[in-house]
């Protein structure tokens, strides 16, 4: 597919020059790999399967390792889900893995809905990507992609037939992420039953449509073994953690009465292929799988939806800047029309308080000049009494001083009188 | 302004750049790295062998541009570096072409492979270059074309159906070729990368060394190093965007001992002490491209090709081109960096080149 990009360039005029020597960029690769390799990959897994059907045991199973988490219980109201991530190492490759199951899927009484969380998850790590993707400063080359790329899905072993809600949920998923479908706790399904429910899956998932994940067939190296994989989907899988003595080995198995199951035997279940095909051969696919398609589909409706298109009705190349000026323009407009009502009304408001404020300070006003009226005849009663009292007071002092006059007089007049008898007794 | 290569790259620093969970109805918990023991042989380590495959199917886009006074050497150089006749020599021009009056931009593709690795090698001449006798702002034409190519793959990548693989025509690498004086830097070659090294990854080169002496050489590298740092020109590998210790210390060596690289180029081959080797032959003896005693032609060529090659396509694209973009995208005034897609603008292209970032 690439391999004929470079050819078709080739055919548009560049030349293929052959070498005279060695020149060394066949490291090219090797660079490339230990820069990601110093980086670290990251893989996400998604679970969806009801309750009980051993998806946290099969991906202990898978990773070798016990991860965290209690058992969901059959009571949920709604479907969840539940996401961890963990860093595993492998000599020296760091591996940011994130799995993310799904709780109380196919417990509920009314499933109608069930799907909706699961899908809105999806959408909503790709929503995440876009928009770091569409930011103006943006650091994609060390940004955590939790996008899903690989999605399990875990049928459960009536080894009748799917259920309606299994065929339900997988035609909203197949467009937005790879799915995988596996039999799960296969052992309780004998080897005939197995193949007669096997066919029927795929004949099912066929008939209605649902576009399980192929593992890829152009690269001669894998194309093989992925042939003969794609034929022995869906796998029927047994997850199990406690290890068991076999042999003179110690295996992982499940112990019946009957006899033991081992979960690496490839006679007894499809655990191995699962392991080869997921992890060991295509890992790298699946990511970009995710990436090149699911991500474009997606990126492209939600663009479209948003109004942004590449050619307008009359198939003239929009180009995408107009587009965004129109956007901008409408935008800016509405801003200012929300802008100019906010002004208006804080206007508004200002001028009611003002109204207010001058009531009330007349009113001030007017108390206050009562107040001083009161003040001023209260001034002028009092100063009324006051003059009656200085005019009494005035009056008094006159009669005293005519009184003391008279007083003196009569003293005067007698002492005159001495006088004037002392005259006539000197005379 | 900031370029946001971070220095080192923990699981702490990952899982803080997990965007915020959205409202959504089921709210996943945020990520928590645990490390788990790991009990028996996964097969995690086989994505390597997996990547390399993938890359190996892909093939690689690689552009390098020359740029430097006519007759420097730089297609002799080119065809050494790559083993082929990739550039036409200007000798071998026709004699009525004459200097081109204005700098001209020529790209000339091809294919190679080795080792089945198909590359698309891209060498981007520059003719005309500093070959006037007014040379202000000859490197208007070069800048400016740079700016075309990371302005096409920023609209591929914007397209809302985009390809799978946007063919990427954006230099990845400027040889810049020193006239071998053995006094110091002119002012047209301090001018020139004082403008260009902060929109493309510049190597410069001192071309025809084999008209110095050894002790002539490693003064005027030592001269031309200083006069580079003294006026503040950062060439690669940009000691900004080292990104761990052990990158630190071998590109500070390179930094500090062997750039620039005193080249000398050939595409004729000579017979010496018994084996065929590409050399220069002159009356004094067969100075010898691949002998790093005669000149630091192989050291060249295993800086870019051999061990820096993915370096130089990765600084381009997450910083150079990333710079460009934001400026690009920020360029309708004021808006804050960061901002979602809702409410930003792509500009018309400017009549003149993008003024480079401060």
């Amino acid at each position: 597919m690439a391999a004929t990009d470079i050819a078709r360039q080739v055919g548009e005029g560049c030349r293929t020059v052959p070498l005279a020597g060695h020149v060394g960029f066949d490291s090219l690769p090797d660079q490339l790999v230990n820069k990601s390799v110093s980086q670290g990959f990251c893989f996400n897994i998604l679970c969806v399967g009801e309750t009980g059907l051993g998806k946290s045991t099969l991906m202990d199973t898978l990773f070798n390792t016990k991860f965290e988490g209690e058992p969901a219980t059959h009571t949920q109201p709604g479907v969840q889900l539940r996401s961890n991530t963990y860093d595993l190492q492998e000599s020296n490759v760091g591996l940011k893995l994130t799995i993310v199951s799904t709780v109380g899927f196919g417990d509920q009484i009314n499933k109608e809905d069930s799907y909706k969380p699961i899908v809105e998850f999806i959408d909503a790590q790709f929503e995440a990507y876009l928009q770091e993707e569409l930011k103006i400063r943006r650091v994609l080359h060390i940004y955590h992609d939790s996008r899903i790329h690989a999605c399990l899905y875990f049928i459960a072993p009536t080894g009748h037939s799917l259920k309606s809600l299994d065929l339900v949920t997988m035609k909203k998923l197949d467009s937005k992420v790879n799915i995988i479908p596996i039999i799960a706790k296969s052992d309780a399904i004998s080897k005939s039953e197995l193949t007669k429910f096997k066919i029927k899956i795929t004949s099912e998932l066929v008939s209605n449509g649902v576009q399980i994940y192929q593992f890829p067939t152009d690269d001669e190296l894998v194309a093989e073994i992925n042939g003969t994989m794609n034929a022995h989907l869906p796998f029927a899988v047994i997850g199990s953690t406690e290890e068991l003595k076999i042999g003179n080995k110690m295996m992982k198995a499940r112990q019946y009465p009957w006899g033991t199951v081992q979960v690496e035997n490839e006679a007894h279940c499809d655990f191995v292929k699962l392991r080869e095909m997921l992890i060991r051969i295509n890992m790298e696919d699946l990511r970009e799988q995710t990436h090149s398609r699911h991500y474009e589909l997606y990126r492209r409706c939600k663009l479209e939806e948003m109004g942004f298109k590449d050619t307008d009705p009359d198939s003239k190349p929009f180009s995408l800047q107009e587009t965004y000026e129109a956007k901008r323009n409408e935008f800016l407009g509405e801003l200012q029309k929300k802008e100019e009502e906010m002004r208006q009304m804080f206007v508004q408001r200002v001028k009611e308080k003002e109204a207010e404020l001058k009531e009330a300070e007349k009113e001030l006003h007017e108390k206050f000049d009562r107040l001083k009226k009161l003040h001023q005849d209260e001034k002028k009663k009092l100063e009324d009494k006051k003059k009656s009292l200085d005019d009494e007071m005035n009056a008094f002092k006159q009669r005293k001083t005519a009184a003391e006059l008279l007083q003196s007089q009569g003293s005067q007049a007698g002492g005159a009188q001495t006088l004037k008898r002392d005259k006539e007794k000197k005379n | 302004m900031s370029k946001g290569l971070p220095e080192t790259r923990t699981d702490a620093a990952m899982s803080e750049l997990v965007p915020e969970p959205r409202p959504k109805p089921a709210v996943p918990m945020k990520p928590v790295s645990i490390n788990p023991n790991l009990l028996g042989y996964i097969g995690i380590d086989t994505i390597i062998e997996q990547m390399r495959k993938k890359t190996m199917k892909t093939g690689f886009d690689f552009n390098i541009m020359v740029v430097g006074q006519s007759g420097l050497g730089k297609s002799t150089l080119v065809n050494t570096l790559f083993k082929s006749q990739v550039s036409r020599k200007a000798s071998s021009w026709n004699r009525e072409e004459k200097i081109p009056k204005t700098v001209e931009i020529k790209a000339i593709g091809h294919v190679i492979e080795e080792g089945g690795v198909k590359m698309k090698l891209t060498v981007i001449d520059t003719p005309g270059f500093g070959d006037q006798i007014n040379n202000e702002n000859c490197w208007e034409p070069i800048e400016k074309y740079i700016n075309e190519q990371y302005e096409k793959f920023l609209k591929e990548e914007v397209n809302i159906a985009r390809k799978k693989r946007i063919p990427d025509t954006r230099v990845h690498c400027c040889l810049y070729f020193i006239s071998p004086t053995g006094h110091s830097l002119r002012p047209l070659d301090l001018e020139f990368m004082k403008h260009l090294s902060k929109v493309v990854n510049i190597i410069p080169v001192i071309a025809k060394a084999d008209t110095m002496t050894l002790e002539e050489k490693s003064e005027f590298k030592q001269r031309v190093r200083k006069e580079l740092e003294v006026n503040g020109i950062e060439f690669y590998p940009q000691k900004e965007f080292d990104e761990d210790l052990e990158d630190k210390t071998e590109n500070d060596k390179i930094r500090q001992e062997s750039m620039p690289f005193a080249v000398v180029g050939s595409d004729k081959e000579y017979q010496v002490n018994g084996k065929r080797v590409l050399g220069r032959k002159t009356p004094w003896g067969i100075i010898e491209v691949e002998n790093l005693n005669h000149c630091e032609f192989a050291l060249l060529r295993d800086f870019v090709i051999r061990t820096h090659l993915q370096d130089l396509k990765e600084v381009t694209h997450n910083i150079h081109y990333e710079t460009y973009r934001a400026k690009r995208l920020n360029d309708n005034g004021g808006l804050p960096p960061g901002e979602g897609l809702l409410g930003t603008v792509l500009p018309p292209v400017p009549a003149t080149p993008c003024p480079t970032a401060e």
